[in-house]
């Protein structure tokens, strides 16, 4: 079996299960955040249930609209904070509160071997620990609630296989993008990607919650790496006690293998309107910008701010952009002001942003006007995303989006 | 259950964005998010329908987010049913578990805009009467057909576990 079909299967009571088979699987964590938690609530309420399975298996996250960016987003965070305190659920206020995808990782609440569902698409990201996580939608978070349980159809697995030395600049986001533009938005569709390989297994955590995180821009159910000593080391740093670490068989059966040769790829942009749109920076060359968003559960980590600034130090943005760092977490901001990030942001002239998804879909904190184009290093880029209808996101690697800020138009960040 | 409507096309990977844009997201309120169904690639998409109209749509149909106010916002226009090549399977999960009717068919390009489509969900056919032509499409395993012949999730959830609490 592989890695996603022995944790499905120890979570439905099986010895073993094969891709196709329907199963009812316990979790070990559910998530929703302001968006998604109102609606599960109602559906909740709707059933008539006075209990939930477990208070400390279930999280809300309001990260979405907050801080509360009108009356409405505050009347929903109202409902998550209210529910949490009737039903002793985990809840973090504004002030503890980050990104979800960041956050949680962070707290020590993803473990290897995990089963995780959360009404959000990019809870996939923490197959980086090697736990099996998947987005739903809000009434499946609602039974799971009640139940504990969710109903799950086993996916079949792609194995991508990367080798090869990654080139300066290439981190987790341009490898996923490329793999993306590969095989397209819906090429994993219904499946679950593992991610292998020689520079997997040499890549840093931060670069493999990226990866995981946007398996979902190509359908998966879920992406995953197998746990190494890599994530051993993630998990003593962030308390996470685990028993043993789950890896695929030597023979489990993959429906396609497919090898990539990174020392081939260059720092990827995505350009409008799909993610899948990935060439080498320099064909996206001289498109100028209006916006640069440097943060979001794709790369909004302490890595990737770290990696911006390293491009932004002594140098000033371009008069005619504003740029953008939403740290992801508090504790990230905290670490970024410790090491002189923050420093190097202000002086280059960006601002500052609370951690909160805000304009990575056009929510708040630097929505984008009719024909603004933003090169974002967020996870999607469909019409719309960022605000008006007729404005353009281009998605890349913090390096990029941080040299780009400084030039004005997309560029490779040799070029600063 | 059937049902009959016309048609309105769309191509492939239609988005959540596209279905309901994520400003529209700071209410749960099914007329509402209803008003802005379609709106950023068709603008008054609904006021355009009429109630039982179908969508027909290219592959990949609802990718993107997990917020089930896309579903939600299509059935609150008074959309009869989805049929596409193929959906995303998280918008697919959500529109079982809310009761939209998705159907899976491969043919869905030889359906054009204006077609009058008729759906039998017992049959698994669709008829198109604008084209005289008669389509079969696989149901639902038999573990989602118990799902839907409860009513939804919840109602199958309220059947087995609250009675129990």
């Amino acid at each position: 079996m592989t890695i996603t079909e022995k944790i499905i299967a120890r979570h439905s009571g099986k010895e073993s299960v094969i891709p196709g088979e329907f199963v009812e699987a316990s979790v070990d964590l559910v998530l929703a955040n302001d968006i998604t938690a109102p609606l599960a609530i109602e559906e909740f309420e709707k059933a008539g249930a006075k209990e939930v399975f477990d208070p400390e298996k279930i999280v809300f996250v309001p990260d979405h609209f907050t801080p509360c960016k009108d009356i409405q987003s505050a009347e929903l965070v109202k409902r998550l904070r209210e529910f949490a305190r009737k039903y002793k659920v985990r809840f973090y206020e504004i002030g503890k509160v980050g990104i979800e995808h960041a956050l949680l990782p962070e707290e020590g609440l993803t473990r290897p071997g995990d089963f995780i569902v959360g009404a959000d698409s990019h809870t996939c990201t923490y197959g980086a620990v090697g736990a099996f996580s998947t987005g739903m939608g809000s009434t499946d978070i609602a039974s799971a609630m009640i139940t504990g349980k969710v109903w799950i159809k086993v996916p079949a697995s792609i194995k991508f296989v990367y080798k090869g030395k990654r080139n300066k600049y290439v981190g987790g986001k341009d490898l996923i993008l490329y793999t993306i533009g590969k095989i397209g938005v819906d090429g994993a569709n219904y499946r679950s990607m593992e991610f292998t390989g020689e520079t997997i297994r040499n890549l840093p955590m931060d670069d493999r919650f990226t990866i995981c995180n946007m398996a979902i821009e190509a359908g998966a159910k879920n992406g995953i790496i197998e746990p190494d000593d890599i994530t051993a080391m993630y998990l003593e740093e962030v308390g996470v006690s685990f028993e043993s670490l789950i890896r695929s068989d030597e023979d489990a059966y993959y429906e396609e293998v497919i090898e990539i040769d990174v020392s081939d790829i260059m720092p990827q942009v995505s350009a409008p309107h799909l993610p899948s749109n990935s060439k080498n920076v320099d064909e996206y060359a001289d498109v100028k910008i209006d916006q640069v968003v440097i943060g979001s559960c794709t790369n909004g980590r302490i890595s990737d701010l770290r990696r911006a600034a390293s491009i932004m130090n002594g140098h000033t943005i371009h008069p005619e952009v504003r740029c953008i760092i939403i740290p992801a977490t508090q504790k990230i901001y905290q670490q970024a002001l410790k090491e002189g990030l923050i420093d190097v942001f202000l002086t280059a002239g960006c601002v500052i942003s609370p951690p909160t998804c805000g304009p990575c879909l056009g929510g708040h904190m630097g929505v984008i006007g009719k024909g603004e184009v933003a090169i974002a290093t967020t996870n999607r880029n469909f019409i719309g995303r960022m605000g008006h209808p007729e404005s353009y996101v281009y998605l890349s690697n913090p390096e990029v989006a941080a040299a780009s800020a400084i030039k004005g138009k997309i560029c490779h960040p040799d070029e600063v | 259950m059937k049902v009959k409507g016309n048609v309105w096309k769309f191509g492939d990977n239609i988005n959540t964005d596209d279905i309901i844009a994520a400003r529209y997201l700071n209410t749960t309120d099914e007329k509402q998010l209803a008003s802005h169904c379609m709106e950023t690639i068709m603008p008054d998409f609904s006021k355009k329908i009429k109630k039982g109209d179908i969508i027909v749509a290219g592959g990949n149909f609802g990718c993107g987010s997990s917020r089930e106010h896309a579903p939600v916002s299509i059935k609150g226009c008074g959309i009869s049913a989805v049929v596409a090549k193929s959906f995303a399977r998280i918008f697919l999960r959500n529109s079982i578990n809310i009761g939209l009717p998705v159907i899976e068919l491969p043919e869905a390009d030889e359906i054009e805009e204006g077609d009058e489509l008729e759906i039998d969900f017992e049959e698994g056919t669709i008829k198109n009467n604008s084209k005289g032509k008669t389509y079969e499409f696989n149901r639902y395993p038999e573990f989602l057909q118990e799902i839907i012949r409860n009513g939804g999730l919840m109602k199958w959830v309220k059947a087995r576990y609250i009675k129990s609490q």
